[in-house]
């Protein structure tokens, strides 16, 4: 221990300045959200303070940070782990008061909560003990081999992934498919399965645009937009059909994103990404105050749902002369059958996007737009024209989420600007770069953690977006670009995918 | 030798805003020859080279490329179709790979044009017709042929990023080949080579002019390479072309000893400022 201390580069006084120093954070962080609380009075709407979350906080912070301290430095490893329950317990206990106190000075929750029942006890004891083992057993004893420990499971598990991901794809598609199968009586699970399929083939769509082609588009949502209301006033004024509509829907994205495309392509980064937020805004704008054509802020309800391939209907009273799905498979009316049918839709939709794109990626037009990402210089000098490729990855791109906002039309049979703000933009190219730019499985696990875990959580109420937000700051964090941002090569002359893989990791 | 000529340069200006890059140049380049442009930092070398290859448009002059069906004003021609349809490549004098890709990868995107009328614009390559997998073939082999010119075999399936110094060097050259050039223009190709680097450099350069016809525009600060490959030497200071000829002419041509050696203090000075000069000698 001795050793350590004095191989330890910092000092007491360091110590205690660097404890001051996330001791003052934390009050400012704290006084504001967790120290003063509005109450409804009958006098009229009053501040209550609450000194003791703040001192919880600070509390907690300094203890935390001691801990973090002793591990950094690898002084004790009792010390440390102490240090750390006790951090855990005393933002538990901040939580649980945060939650159900007033403003009332009251003794520690937890131990109340703790000693409440034998089963309680168990309970937190279990908690103390598993929190003081993690701490316990992670610590660093020498900084340098657990590092090295980590990397080379980190090194193992890239490897494992990378050279199995056609597998890994595969065994992903094989569960969407089954999914109704485990969950088709759950309404809920169905609906958000089929939410989280339309973002994942929004991410994917954006993926050639920002993943591919390196083109930063905030304005990604104008062209889901577009199909939507596409799909919207082509059945309402012409009375098509669904399935006439989508190619439809997708000739219309894509042309919006040539029409986008042409002015912006002599931009890079930061201008382009302002440009297509624009672009984003003036849809949205025109949705809303073309009120003639568009319904306006009121939007466009009673949308038409789409029929089985023009077969069959899924009402409930199927309109005269057709007929119904039951009638068609022999089965009785269920409300699920629409729903079922619309995931099995998505999911196809979104699965042509990913397999256009996989296929793409290994066409001269797909190495061009990586080539374009790396250097547009360097690609001009060999001769490609650098507006047409850009303009392609847009209109490609723009054609997807043009798919995907037909379906979400037919599927939610109303639309409103409200749907497509720029937080959607912001959303889908948060998918997109969470899950590592260019990388298809890590647009479904982005989608999934973005928007499944979210609505899966809803119980937690305000916390979710807390532990939302705690999650992206530690996914950037620990994978800064993303969490599968791996590039594989579009093809290979002497190596396997995994001598590649393992070359690149050592 | 009229119709050996490549490349004509006819009173080339380059000016930007008051600042002249280039003044009034004119030169030939021939097919088969290596014509290397030299000249002391800020000579406009390079400015040369970006009017040539579009990334500039010439305020003045005409650049006229002698391809094989007819002459052909680059100057006119925008700047990616030049090296689309004239056949002029270059490589840069800040590496430009795209580092991220293969070597393979690098090879292949430098014959983009071909491949996508191949693949029918992605249509015919999307639904993977035999058409288009036949031309990803044959460009592999030229890439093959490439890597064993360049000796990078090997390392074909490193991303690009990862090669040697000196490697980056011969990729970038193998990649401009790759586009079909009928005038390859290196921008300090041994900038930053190692003695025996720049002989295998020597060596690649005369196998692309002898085995491969192509004519080439080199511009170096190297001597050793310019010397012993050139075929033709130009020589630029301050836009100015002061010398052409062959490598032992311009060696030896007071000109350019002056311009890369210094002069004395009176000889090139306006009069009437040598004059004040002579007048005053302690202001000096």
């Amino acid at each position: 221990m001795s050793a350590a201390l004095a191989s330890s580069r910092t000092n007491g006084s360091e110590v205690v300045k660097e404890l001051a120093f996330f001791a003052v954070i934390a009050l400012l962080m704290s006084v504001m959200l967790l120290g003063v609380e509005t109450v409804d009075r009958p006098t009229g709407l009053e501040l209550a303070v609450r000194w003791d979350l703040v001192l919880i906080a600070i509390g907690s912070t300094v203890i935390g940070r001691l801990g973090l301290i002793f591990r950094r430095e690898s002084i004790s490893r009792l010390w440390q782990a102490v240090l750390i329950t006790v951090t855990a317990v005393a933002v538990f206990e901040m939580f649980v008061r945060f939650r159900e106190l007033d403003d009332r000075w009251v003794s520690p929750v937890v131990l109340d909560m703790a000693f409440g029942s034998v089963v309680s006890t168990i309970l937190a004891i279990a908690f103390v003990v598993i929190v003081f083992a993690t701490a316990y057993f992670t610590m660093k004893v020498q900084g340098a081999v657990e590092v090295d420990q980590s990397k080379k499971l980190s090194a193992k598990i890239q490897l494992t992934y990378r050279s199995n991901t056609k597998k890994i794809g595969l065994i992903g598609i094989v569960f969407f498919f089954i999914f109704p199968l485990l969950f088709g009586d759950d309404r809920s699970a169905i609906d958000l399965a089929t939410l989280v399929m339309i973002y994942i083939m929004l991410g994917w769509g954006l993926n050639i645009v920002v993943g591919l082609a390196g083109l930063l588009d905030l304005g990604y949502v104008a062209f889901y937009a577009v199909g939507a209301y596409s799909y919207a006033l082509l059945s309402q004024n012409f009375d098509l059909s669904f399935w006439l509509c989508l190619p439809l829907a997708g000739i219309f994205a894509a042309s919006f994103g040539i029409i986008l495309g042409f002015p912006v392509l002599r931009l890079r980064g930061d201008y382009l990404a302002i440009v297509t937020l624009g672009f984003g805004e003036i849809i949205r704008v025109v949705l809303i105050n073309w009120y003639d054509f568009t319904g306006g802020p009121d939007g466009i309800s009673s949308i038409e749902r789409p029929s089985f391939f023009g077969l069959a209907d899924f009402s409930r009273r199927v309109p005269e002369g057709a007929v119904s799905f039951g009638d068609l498979f022999g089965l009785d009316y269920s409300s699920m059958h629409r729903l079922i049918f619309l995931y099995y839709l998505i999911l196809v939709l979104a699965l042509v996007t990913n397999f256009v794109t996989l296929r793409l990626r290994k066409l001269p037009i797909g190495r061009a737009w990586e080539a374009l990402r790396e250097d547009e210089i360097a690609c001009r000098s060999l001769g490609i024209n650098p507006t047409n490729t850009k303009l392609s990855a847009f209109a490609i791109g723009a054609m997807f989420g043009g798919f995907a906002g037909a379906f979400f039309a037919t599927r939610q049979g109303f639309i409103s600007p409200e749907s497509f703000t720029f937080l959607e933009s912001a959303v889908i190219l948060a998918i997109v770069v969470l899950g590592g730019m260019g990388s298809q499985i890590g647009v479904v696990l982005a989608a999934i953690v973005m928007i499944g875990f979210p609505e899966m959580f809803r119980e937690l109420a305000e916390y979710r977006m807390l532990i939302f937000g705690a999650g992206i700051v530690a996914i950037m964090l620990w994978r800064p670009r993303g969490l599968l941002s791996f590039r594989d090569p579009t093809i290979l002359l002497n190596m396997s995918q995994k001598e590649k893989v393992a070359g690149e990791i050592k | 030798m009229t119709d050996n000529k490549l490349l004509e340069v006819e009173h080339l200006t380059m000016r930007f805003g008051g600042l002249v890059a280039i003044d009034n140049l004119s030169f030939n380049a021939n097919k088969r020859e290596i014509t290397a442009i030299i000249g002391p930092n800020g000579a406009g070398k390079t400015t040369v080279f970006n009017c040539l290859t579009g990334f500039y448009v010439p305020t003045e002059g005409r650049l006229t490329l002698h391809a094989e069906d007819g002459p052909r004003l680059l100057e006119r021609t925008e700047g990616f179709r030049i090296p689309r349809n004239n056949g002029v490549a270059r490589t840069f004098q800040n590496i430009r790979l795209f580092t991220g890709m293969t070597v393979l990868e690098n090879l292949i995107v430098a014959q983009h044009n071909r491949l996508m009328e191949a693949s029918a614009f992605s249509i015919a390559g999307l639904f993977n017709l035999g058409s288009y997998a036949k031309a990803e073939k044959e460009a592999v082999e030229k890439a093959k042929f490439w890597l064993e010119k360049v000796g990078l075999y090997e390392q074909a399936d490193w991303n690009a990023g990862n090669l040697p110094y000196g490697s980056q060097r011969r990729l970038e050259i193998a990649r401009a080949m790759c586009t079909d050039p009928s005038l390859l223009c290196l921008d300090e190709p041994a900038a930053g080579l190692n003695p025996r680097e720049s002989a295998e450099l020597n060596i690649l350069l005369q196998s692309i002019r002898d085995d491969q016809g192509v004519g080439c525009l080199l511009i170096e600060h190297d001597m050793s390479v310019v010397m012993q490959i050139s075929d033709h030497v130009v020589v630029l200071d301050y836009g100015k072309k002061i010398a052409d000829g062959d490598p032992e002419a311009v060696k030896n041509d007071p000109a350019v000893i002056r311009a890369y050696l210094g002069e004395e203090e009176d000889d090139e000075l306006p009069p009437e400022v040598a004059a004040d000069l002579h007048l005053d000698p302690k202001a000096h």
